[in-house]
């Protein structure tokens, strides 16, 4: 895994993934979880956000995950279709509903929760 | 300089630039537009029109002063905007495709939003940026943006970003209306009239007596004068208009043109040719004076002249106005039908007053009418209180001057009130102003007339009695008995009297004058006697001397030839000498 994720953002395309390591996507097709991160550039925000989302998904769903971290100052223009307000916004496309996460990730327990996932005890 | 396209900045007296936005009436009132590069705050209960003048800001500014605009629409998306403004004439998918106007609809749903840690509305500035940028936008529209407020909970981090925007919309030079929910004790729900100072516009619709009327007021306007009144304004097919038209400044132009009043007895009484042309003339009288038909007689004269003439009733049909004026002699219909006159008759409850005021200026701007009656203006007070009713005149009367339209307006009066004191509120609007009184004499009833006022012309103090004939309207100089003036069958019954008076002495006159003839011709007859008897006389004499001449002469001649005779004689007989001696 790449740990340098927001260098990556900042540049010039703006789709990173950080997809995790080896995918196992062919065992559960359904819980594999399709994220969106809407930051804007390196705000300690989006920064934070990044780390957080990062590490969350490593600890609860190891690989079966796709991060698409986008930066609405080089995509504009996606800000209004995904109708971003507030950013960071962390957009769960699947599985379904479609949720919005606004924030830097930081509530853990809130984050878990919005993503369907059961926080460790 | 040629110009296609409107100013797109004015300037008050003090250099603060302003945009104007294209609303009617509001330009006046602001004394230009709202300020320019600045957020405008304009807040309002649910229904007073907020996104509608929103929209009407922008589509004027991208239509008539050439700067395009973007609508940020927290609470309906763009095709209900569109379709939503369409019954105005506002075409906004047209604008979109001529990249004059950007519609962004920001979704912002609680439900959907779980909030974890820190967060900033710097997706939401970038889209605006983003949407400003693309059309290269003057003007932009916020509403309503307090919809944040329902969407995230985080008042804190809200507070400081909308603070970070209004500072983000001055920096780019944009100049904004931000549309706000009207809170309970404060101006905005969320109190954004903290951040929004500049200029402060507050609508308001309100239920008094069951009817809705609208107004609009400016509660704050940094650096500049303005109005400050609540204007009542309306929504309707053209969209905003606030009223006046007008505005403040009182700067018609008074002609010294004159026309008929349509009964010449009256013009007669103002100076010889009746009303001034743009002047305001009011007819107050007590119930059955006349004063429709004083009216009548002024429509009928204008439709002579060719001038087109609305007849606005509110108390009687078309058809019994017609019919009505057509037994004084008048026949209005024909004007009707030559499209000379248009009568329009409602109730006036039928609307609140700023719609009536609606119906004057568009009836005024299809029509086109040179001359226009209102029949009566009493009854709008059947509608709002005095002092509105009283306001909503003053406006009809400046639009009206303001366009040279001659107004003739009736008013009621009760029979006990005295007259100027009922109609003190908009006395001081009126040029002419005639008062139609009953009198009550010698058991009957009628009516007269006199000047109360008429500025600018000298006009006669005389009352006058009003009569109404079977050919239209007539004014009879009211006759000065021994107990005053007689009006009525008491005047009729003077005249016969002054007239058989009269019939007498012309009576004595001529036979007085018949006498004085007979002595002439005696005097002449007596005349003529003494000189034929002087002519005898005078001949009787000269022949008497005639006579007396020959006589002498005769004797003369008689005398001489006696004397020749003796002489021959005595030489014949005695040749001898005489010596005896």
């Amino acid at each position: 895994m790449r740990s340098n994720g927001k260098k990556k953002v900042t540049k010039a395309k703006p789709k990173t993934t950080i997809a995790g390591a080896a995918p196992d996507w062919q065992k559960t097709p359904e819980d594999r979880y399709s994220l969106r991160l809407y930051v804007t550039g390196a705000t300690p925000n989006s920064v934070r956000a990044i780390q957080n989302i990062k590490s969350i998904c490593a600890e609860y769903l190891d690989g079966r995950y796709d991060v698409e971290i986008i930066d609405v100052y080089k995509q504009p223009s996606l800000a209004k279709g995904e109708q971003i307000v507030a950013t960071p916004t962390l957009v769960k496309v699947l599985p379904l509903p479609l949720r919005r996460l606004v924030g830097d990730l930081s509530q853990r327990d809130s984050v878990l929760l919005g993503l369907d996932l059961v926080p460790k005890k | 300089m040629l110009r296609k396209k409107r100013k797109t900045e004015t300037r008050s007296g003090n250099g603060l630039a302003k945009s104007p936005t294209g609303i009617a009436g509001l330009d006046e009132i602001t004394n230009g537009g709202i300020p320019r590069g600045r957020p405008t705050l304009v807040c309002g209960g649910a229904g007073s029109g907020k996104t509608l003048f929103a929209i009407e800001f922008l589509v004027r500014g991208a239509v008539e002063f050439g700067e395009p605009g973007v609508f940020i629409a927290f609470e309906e998306t763009a095709d209900e905007l569109a379709k939503n403004v369409r019954s105005l004439g506002f075409d906004l998918d047209k604008l979109s495709r001529q990249k004059k106007l950007a519609i962004d609809y920001v979704h912002v749903e609680r439900c959907e939003i779980l909030e974890s840690g820190e967060y900033d509305l710097e997706g939401l500035f970038i889209r605006i940026a983003h949407a400003v940028k693309s059309i290269g936008a003057k003007r932009i529209v916020l509403d309503t943006v307090e919809a944040l407020f329902a969407g995230l909970s985080n008042d804190f981090i809200l507070r400081g970003e909308l603070r970070r925007l209004f500072r983000w919309l001055k920096d780019e030079g944009l100049t904004a209306v931000i549309t706000a929910e009207r809170g309970v004790s404060t101006l905005t729900r969320q109190g954004l009239e903290e951040y929004v100072s500049d200029c402060v516009i507050l609508l308001d619709h309100r239920v008094i007596d069951q009817m809705a009327t609208r107004r609009m007021r400016v509660v704050k306007y940094r650096g500049t004068i303005h109005g400050t009144n609540e204007y009542p304004f309306l929504i309707d097919k053209q969209g905003f208009s606030v009223l006046p038209v007008t505005g403040l400044s009182l700067e018609h132009q008074a002609t010294s043109a004159r026309l008929s009043s349509g009964i010449p007895e009256l013009d007669a009484m103002l100076g010889g040719k009746g009303y001034f042309r743009g002047s305001t003339v009011l007819i107050t009288g007590t119930p059955g004076t006349g004063k429709t038909s004083m009216a009548a007689h002024f429509v009928d004269a204008a439709c002579r002249r060719g001038e087109r003439c609305s007849f606005l009733a509110f108390e009687e049909s078309e058809s019994q106005i017609l019919r009505n004026m057509r037994s004084i002699g008048l026949d209005l219909g024909q004007w009707l039908k030559k499209g000379l006159l248009q009568i329009k008759a409602s109730r006036p409850t039928l609307l609140g007053l700023e719609m009536h005021l609606v119906t004057v200026h568009q009836e005024i701007e299809q029509f086109r009418p040179r001359n226009v009656v209102i029949d009566p203006i009493t009854d709008f007070e059947a509608v709002g209180s005095h002092g509105d009713a009283k306001t909503m005149l003053l406006r009809i009367v400046d639009f009206l001057k303001s366009r040279q339209i001659t107004a003739v307006f009736t008013s009621l009066i009760s029979e006990d009130t005295t007259p100027g004191a009922a109609e003190v509120g908009i006395s001081s609007l009126i040029d002419t102003w005639l008062l139609l009184r009953n009198l009550e004499q010698a058991g009957e009833r009628n009516r007269s007339l006199y000047i109360l006022k008429s500025r600018g012309m000298p006009h006669s103090n005389q009352i006058r009695e009003f009569v109404l004939t079977n050919h239209g309207a007539r004014l009879i100089k009211v006759a000065i008995g021994p107990d005053g003036i007689v009006t009525g069958s008491s005047r009729e019954a003077l005249q016969a009297r002054e007239k058989s008076n009269g019939i007498a002495n012309e009576q004595s006159r001529q036979s007085r004058r018949r006498s004085l003839d007979h002595k002439h011709t005696a005097l002449l007859a007596r005349l003529k006697a003494l000189q034929s008897e002087f002519d005898a006389e005078a001949n009787a004499v000269m022949t008497d001397i005639e006579q007396e001449g020959l006589r002498e002469k005769h004797a003369q001649a008689q005398r001489s030839r006696l004397v020749q005779s003796r002489t021959e004689r005595s030489r014949r007989f005695t040749p001898v000498k005489d010596d005896g001696k």
